[in-house]
């Protein structure tokens, strides 16, 4: 349990708004995920989450800081460095129907990443199948295209995708806010299950308080790109230090 | 809900398909379709009228027009075809390179392009082609040099769009490579306004390539094209106009059929028109 996998130090992203305003995205953020472990981070709509979801697995490039995955600093990692280091960290994103190439199907998305380890094309559809029915899809989903399922079975495929590569990180980034309340659910207990099964690490990024109180070991809060608070569901929603999370506990269960 | 006018549409893609169909097959097999041959002069027999022997009458050195017309028409479209192929393939690969890379290559490319865009097109095209002494393969060139930064801007927006999309985010953590991004996701998925932008531009080039032709830059005598033999009957217009309308004929034919095609192609294609 004390093994950290995922180590970020003073990450910062800077964006510049019309070429003269500088506006920190994320500002100086710096946690550690241990093995394990479910880390939930919150916050409001333009707070920095997923842009810090895309520093995690380098979609965007930092201004500042590092990023360490499994003992290996990724910051500035290229090319097939990068590549190697995705086979540790993999992300679900929010719209499950515009994460697949709408032009292929939801098999040969599944299966790039193995392809791309080298796998055969045999052995990929037969691990694909595998993996689809670890999420509860049947087999047969392979041959679909991203418009044929639902929003919830092409999340159920998006995880499957993630868990492809047998990754030590798994970054949902508001994964199941695209989905209605009974989907929610079931993709919560799928994540759920998936964790006990795999061992994996999961940063869990929502704005759904209820959700991650359950789901989470321990709660980042975050505001205008800092994390302003820090410690499990329970300090944070029932005993908050700061004005700002009171106000978002508030806003919930008031 | 959708489905008559789906089935309108995919008629319609159908008809125009075997009329191109039709005319690119009369192009390739010119040679064998020729009733005469086509550069064979007959004086005795100079400036018949259409009908007789001579379906579409003969000319001032008594050439078979339709003859004419047909392997006229072969040089034409092949030269057409030749064309939309280089500028589309050209400007696409610019485009997605310009569009994919960003910084420095694309700012290169893109002012490239502008330049070229600069000057007047046709105007700059005749200057090239002049300088390049005439000739149908330089006529080409010509075109080719101004017409393909249409395609380069469409491929490049269409490239921008389709890379910040979740799904290349994804492609990305499936750890693919450039060559693979670019070949299997980003080029499938831009292909559809890329293609349908080059049947549009058929008729468009056809007609630009025989402009040049008439003016003399194009394809020279006695090589038959639409263009020049327009431009060698137009001192007869009103006296035997049959050696000007001939190839004018055709000419508005393949227009309209490429255009038409076309105009089915984007409709087939539209996601808005009832398909998928």
């Amino acid at each position: 349990m004390s093994e950290t996998v995922l180590k970020t130090e003073n990450l910062t992203k800077i964006f510049m708004v019309r070429g003269k305003k500088a506006f920190a995205a994320v500002d100086h953020v710096s946690f550690q995920l241990k093995k394990g472990e479910t880390l939930g981070i919150i916050g409001e709509s333009g707070c920095g989450k997923s842009t810090l979801a895309k520093l995690l697995c380098r979609l965007q490039e930092p201004t500042e800081g590092t990023v360490e995955l499994c003992g290996q600093d990724i910051t500035k990692a290229r090319g097939a460095e990068l590549c190697s280091a995705y086979r540790h960290i993999q992300m679900v994103f929010q719209d499950p129907v515009s994460s697949f190439d709408p032009r292929k199907t939801l098999g040969d998305g599944i299966g790039e990443s193995l392809r791309n380890t080298g796998k055969s094309r045999r052995e990929a559809e037969l691990r694909v199948r595998e993996l689809l029915k670890q999420c509860g899809l049947p087999g047969e989903f392979a041959g679909r295209y991203p418009h044929e399922v639902s929003g919830g079975q092409c999340q159920r495929a998006a995880i499957a995708r993630a868990l492809a590569v047998e990754p030590e990180v798994l970054i949902c980034d508001e994964s199941t806010s695209a989905l209605d309340v009974t989907v929610q659910k079931k993709i919560m207990e799928l994540l759920g299950r998936l964790r006990v099964d795999t061992g994996i690490s999961c940063i869990f990024i929502c704005h759904n308080l209820a959700l991650v109180q359950d789901f989470c070991d321990r709660l980042l809060v975050m505001y205008q790109g800092k994390i302003i608070e820090e410690g499990t569901p329970d300090e944070v929603i029932f005993c908050p230090k700061e004005a700002y999370t009171q106000m978002l506990v508030d806003s919930v269960l008031g | 809900m959708s489905t008559p006018e789906k089935k309108r549409i995919r008629g319609r893609l159908i008809f125009f398909s075997l009329l191109a169909l039709g005319l690119l097959l009369a192009a390739v097999f010119a040679d064998r379709l020729t009733p005469f041959d086509p550069n064979a002069q007959d004086m005795s027999a100079s400036l018949q009228a259409p009908g007789g022997v001579h379906l579409a009458g003969t000319d001032r050195f008594g050439r078979d027009m339709f003859s004419r017309i047909l392997v006229g028409l072969r040089t034409s479209l092949l030269a057409t075809l030749t064309l939309v192929a280089v500028i589309t393939v050209a400007g696409t690969v610019a485009g997605v390179l310009a569009g994919y890379l960003g910084g420095a290559p694309d700012a290169v490319l893109m002012r490239i392009s502008d330049v070229c865009l600069a000057f007047p097109g046709l105007v700059f095209a005749m200057a090239i082609a002049a300088l390049l002494n005439g000739g149908i393969g330089n006529a080409v060139l010509a075109l080719a040099l101004i017409s393909w930064p249409k395609y380069a801007r469409i491929a490049r927006s269409q490239t921008l769009t389709v890379k910040s999309s979740n799904y290349i985010a994804a492609v990305r953590l499936s750890g693919s490579g450039p060559v693979k991004m670019i070949g299997k996701h980003i080029l499938p998925n831009i292909l559809g306004p890329v293609l349908v932008t080059s049947m549009l531009d058929i008729g468009t080039m056809l007609m630009e390539l025989a402009g040049l032709s008439f003016l003399g830059l194009g394809a020279q005598p006695p090589t038959a094209e639409l263009g020049n033999m327009m431009s060698g009957g137009r001192s007869m217009l009103q006296t035997y106009p049959w050696v000007v309308l001939g190839p004018g004929v055709a000419i508005f034919i393949t227009v309209v059929v490429f255009n038409l095609l076309g105009d089915a192609v984007r409709d087939y294609l539209d996601p808005h028109s009832g398909k998928r």
